[in-house]
């Protein structure tokens, strides 16, 4: 299995404050990977040091190549979506002109009517509200448009952002599933940050515990969810 | 009732172009979240562009695309050089730098062309439209060019993809980066096609208000209230007060005794005052209802 996204030492900063204190992990291809962690781990700050949407020094590679000193719409066209905390929905515009949206950087205008009705199909919710405005959709409705407006970029490499926060049990259960899916049937790679640590753990392949910007445990998600002390000091289940 | 029927056409003659200032206005007030002070500047030199090409002989029509494309560029370099620089500035170094852009395009004019007033040709004539009394030709030409404006707008944004991104990155910026559009350029491009819209709008009252570095000091200032009566968030809106603006200024000048034409500025800065006051956020601005 080939390592798809490499981070070294990664260190974030807002303003003087330091947010994240030397952060190593990798991600394979076709993997799913979790980052867990409490309130102001640094979860958020990981996904968007990614994406250089913070300042940040350190490695972070992508198959190989730096993202560093990327400007944030370049590394979009690596095939890196991002679904970040509050989804980034277009509220003022249709559910039809987000998934648009997020095919805005490719050129096959076949692929993209297609693909449109693939999300159609995985969300049949969203084919029946195509027209309506996205900021009018529950908070489920507007997570799904999220997904699929990110799976529009044919992404290799999808980072969620607590794709659990605010919904109800039962609609993070299907999300979840969708999730599995999409990682299993359309390969695109998963990188998911959550607070919801038991769910993640039974979805994810691999898992990264951090706490206050460092990683303090890794392992196979199986494992870390097995291991009775990890949780109960960590994860707080 | 003629005199009413002609007040009303005649409003909406010159509405057409506060609608088209205001939409100016309202195009980089979303893109940027600051009203550009020097937009009628802008309009204005744009038009002396056109009025010295047609003085070395290119004919209207010529004169007026190469004018378009001019203020298309001047817009775009007027945001990279100045503006993009001040994206993170407080709100009062802005208004100082389109305060400062004002007085610059302004005075430049004057120096360039000199402040005495010049006649500015119409394409249209000015002849009875029709052959009724109510509206002449140019005035119909000026509702005509408009509406053909307007429309081509509508079916940018609402069509084409880079009308789309354009959207996308006025409402949330950080979300259109993660969808990989370059919001930076999107502005700029907002920009261009802000000052090529004022450029139609100075090209189109020259012939009415005479082509001079102060023409569109009133006429922004009626642009300013159409935006705020209709919104400033609302392009829609935007051209929709413009009429009325236009309609409202010629109606209270005919059937309010006393008001003449010396007393309508100050009947736009009140009415831009009683919008604030009682509908802040203009006829159509943005009220969607959100669930959380």
């Amino acid at each position: 299995m080939t390592t798809l996204l490499n981070v070294k030492d990664l260190r974030a900063y807002y303003g003087q404050v330091q947010a994240l204190h030397g952060l190593s992990f990798s991600l394979n291809e076709g993997s799913l990977v979790t980052l867990l962690g409490a309130n102001g781990a640094g979860k958020t700050t990981t996904l968007r040091a990614i994406c250089n949407m913070v300042r940040s020094t350190g490695a972070i590679e992508f198959e190989g190549k730096p993202l560093n000193n990327r400007s944030t719409e370049s590394i979009v066209r690596f095939g890196i979506a991002h679904v970040p905390q509050g989804r980034g929905t277009f509220t003022t515009m249709t559910v039809e002109e987000n998934l648009q949206l997020g095919a805005i950087t490719r050129k096959d205008s076949a692929g993209i009517v297609s693909d449109i009705e693939r999300m159609y199909a995985h969300f049949p919710v969203l084919k029946q509200r195509h027209t309506q405005v996205a900021g009018t959709l529950s908070g489920g409705e507007q997570q799904m448009l999220a997904v699929a407006r990110a799976l529009m970029l044919r992404p290799r490499l999808m980072l969620l952002d607590e794709p659990s926060f605010g919904l109800a049990p039962l609609v993070v259960r299907d999300l979840f599933g969708i999730l599995g899916k999409i990682n299993r049937e359309d390969k695109v790679s998963i990188l998911v940050v959550e607070q919801n640590a038991q769910l993640a753990l039974e979805l994810a392949d691999q898992a990264y515990v951090i706490e206050t910007g460092r990683i303090v445990m890794s392992g196979k998600a199986k494992d870390i969810a097995n291991n009775e002390e990890i949780r109960k000091s960590y994860l707080g289940y | 009732m003629e005199l009413f029927t002609n007040q009303v056409l005649a409003g909406i003659a010159t509405g057409a172009i506060y609608a088209c200032m205001a939409l100016a206005v309202v195009m980089i007030y979303q893109a940027i979240d600051h009203l550009n002070f020097a937009q009628g500047e802008m309009a204005m030199f744009s038009t002396f562009i056109s009025w010295q090409l047609m003085q070395w002989g290119v004919p209207y029509w010529g004169a007026f695309v190469l004018t378009l494309a001019f203020a298309f560029a001047g817009g775009i370099v007027i945001e990279r050089v100045l503006f993009k620089p001040l994206a993170k500035a407080p709100i009062l170094t802005n208004v100082a730098g389109f305060i400062a852009l004002f007085a610059i395009i302004n005075s430049s004019a004057g120096l360039i062309w000199d402040f005495t007033i010049k006649q500015y040709p119409t394409p249209f004539g000015s002849a009875p439209f029709l052959g009724s009394q109510l509206i002449s030709t140019h005035q119909a030409g000026m509702i005509g060019v408009t509406l053909v404006l307007l429309l081509a707008l509508y079916f940018f944004f609402q069509y084409t993809r880079i009308g789309l991104a354009m959207r996308a990155a006025a409402s949330l910026p950080e979300s259109a980066r993660l969808v990989g559009i370059n919001t930076s350029w999107m502005i700029a491009l907002g920009w261009g096609m802000a000052s090529a819209i004022g450029a139609i709008a100075g090209m189109l009252i020259a012939p009415v208000v005479f082509l001079e570095p102060n023409m569109m000091v009133g006429v922004l200032l009626y642009g300013f209230a159409a935006a705020v009566l209709g919104g400033l968030t609302s392009p829609l809106g935007a051209v929709v007060g413009g009429f009325l603006m236009g309609i409202f200024e010629n109606l209270v000048g005919t059937y309010i005794p006393g008001v003449g034409n010396e007393l309508k500025l100050p009947i736009a800065l009140a009415l831009i005052i009683s919008v604030l006051v009682v509908k802040p956020a203009g006829l159509f601005g943005r009220h969607i209802v959100k669930r959380v």
